[in-house]
């Protein structure tokens, strides 16, 4: 059966979905993430989907359940490489994922989670290239 | 009898041509830029000698005779040309309606002494100049629709064009009404330039858009979600005030989306989130 990676990246954990999530994929997925988080103390969760390009709104549920979830167990979620068809469907669908941060790629999808983490190792080297993620996203 | 009426009208195609020329530039007032006049009497000539060809004596008064698809074919294409000149409707009927008068003087210079005859006739031609102006008509609305559709597709592609204003910052100038099409194609546009160009903050400026209803407001609402959902920003810039008033009146909550009065000033917010600065160049004078 196939099972979508979950990937520990110091205090985060990492997902990158590859194939285009059927029901009971995302569901598996929706628990071994959440079971992850619990066991290893994640603070914060990056979800990479920028190559799915079907989405329906049962897709569009299980990414906020994972980060309301994920919310309660202390950690944050970025949802990263959206594509515009799918940001569409989703607006289309009613489901403006209000809880979930999201932002343009991984890099910076990561950087959000520094700043939004504030994690003592991680110090605030962000400044340096020039970008720095905002926290006014969050509404 | 009505074999008589044809052969009158046919041997005199010359004198209905004259007179018909001389209602014309009579009655409408010629627009010399829009057509010349021997193009018009390039097409008033062929226009008759069409219609004499295929008048006989059955069709006389029945304009759906199939011998007048060719008149019918004519009149159609000379009436969607003009339409697309720009002619108006009034200019193109009376120059129908001038063939009809003219065969009618032209009958009744002949028949005078015969009233019962001329009566008859002038009823049946009557009928028969009626749907030929009924399928002008047509023909005319049908090719003004034409270019107001051409136009409609035209403002749509060119009135939304992505700005890259700055590394990480596009602007989005809207002008004219948002419907939902437009809304769907700026969005589209807006969030694939934003792939593109990897941008973070995108200013949606709608100091050209005449109106906001709660329709407009949804749309920009979404416009404004989908960006977010994208992992960037969108402010709206260049809410005029009436804009603003209509939409508190209307109970729209735009309270989580970022508005800043203009583009002036949406720049200078974006050039704050991605802390760039902008300030004056120091003159030698002030060191």
């Amino acid at each position: 059966m196939e099972k979508i990676p979950i990937l520990r990246m110091g205090p985060f954990l990492l997902v990158t979905i590859q194939v285009d999530l059927y029901d009971r994929l995302a569901l598996n997925l929706e628990a071994d993430l959440i079971k992850t988080i619990s066991d290893t103390n994640a603070k914060g969760v990056l979800i990479d989907i920028s190559v799915v390009s079907i989405v329906d709104s049962f897709m569009g549920r299980i990414i906020g359940n994972i980060a309301s979830m994920s919310k309660i167990l202390d950690a944050e979620t970025v949802v990263v490489g959206m594509q515009p068809a799918v940001a569409i469907t989703l607006i289309e669908l009613g489901l403006p994922l209000t809880g979930v941060h999201t932002a343009l790629n991984v890099e910076r999808g990561m950087e959000l989670l520094r700043a939004k983490v504030n994690l003592d190792d991680y110090s605030s080297s962000e400044d340096e290239d020039g970008y720095e993620p905002d926290d006014q996203r969050d509404y | 009898m009505g074999s008589n009426i044809i052969e009158i009208l046919k041997n005199s195609q010359s004198t209905i041509l004259e007179n018909w020329s001389k209602t014309q530039a009579s009655a409408m007032s010629f627009n010399d830029d829009l057509i010349s006049s021997q193009e018009i009497q390039e097409q008033s000539e062929e226009l008759i000698t069409a219609f004499l060809r295929n008048l006989n004596e059955e069709n006389l008064g029945n304009g759906d005779a199939p011998e007048f698809d060719e008149v019918v074919e004519s009149l159609s294409d000379l009436s969607i040309s003009r339409a697309k000149l720009g002619f108006s409707p009034k200019e193109t009927s009376v120059f129908v309606n001038g063939m009809k008068n003219a065969i009618i003087d032209v009958l009744e210079a002949q028949l005078i002494s015969q009233p019962a005859q001329l009566y008859a006739a002038s009823k049946k031609l009557n009928y028969l100049f009626d749907s030929f102006s009924i399928v002008t008509f047509e023909t005319f609305i049908r090719g003004r629709e034409e270019v107001i559709i051409r136009q409609t597709d035209e403002i749509s592609e060119i009135s939304t064009p992505v700005i890259r204003v700055w590394e990480g910052i596009l602007a989005l100038p809207i002008i004219g009404t948002l419907d939902s099409a437009r809304t769907q194609v700026v969005m589209e546009n807006l969030l694939e330039a934003i792939v593109e160009t990897g941008s973070s903050i995108a200013i949606l400026d709608i100091s050209g858009v005449p109106a906001v209803d709660s329709l407009v407001a949804q749309h920009l609402m979404k416009t404004v979600a989908a960006t977010r959902l994208m992992g960037a920003e969108c402010v709206i810039s260049g809410i005029r005030p009436e804009i603003a008033q209509t939409i508190v009146h209307l109970g729209i909550d735009l309270s989580n989306i970022i508005t800043k009065a203009s583009l002036a000033h949406a720049l200078r917010f974006s050039f704050q989130s991605l802390k760039l600065e902008v300030r004056k160049q120091q003159t030698p004078a002030n060191r």
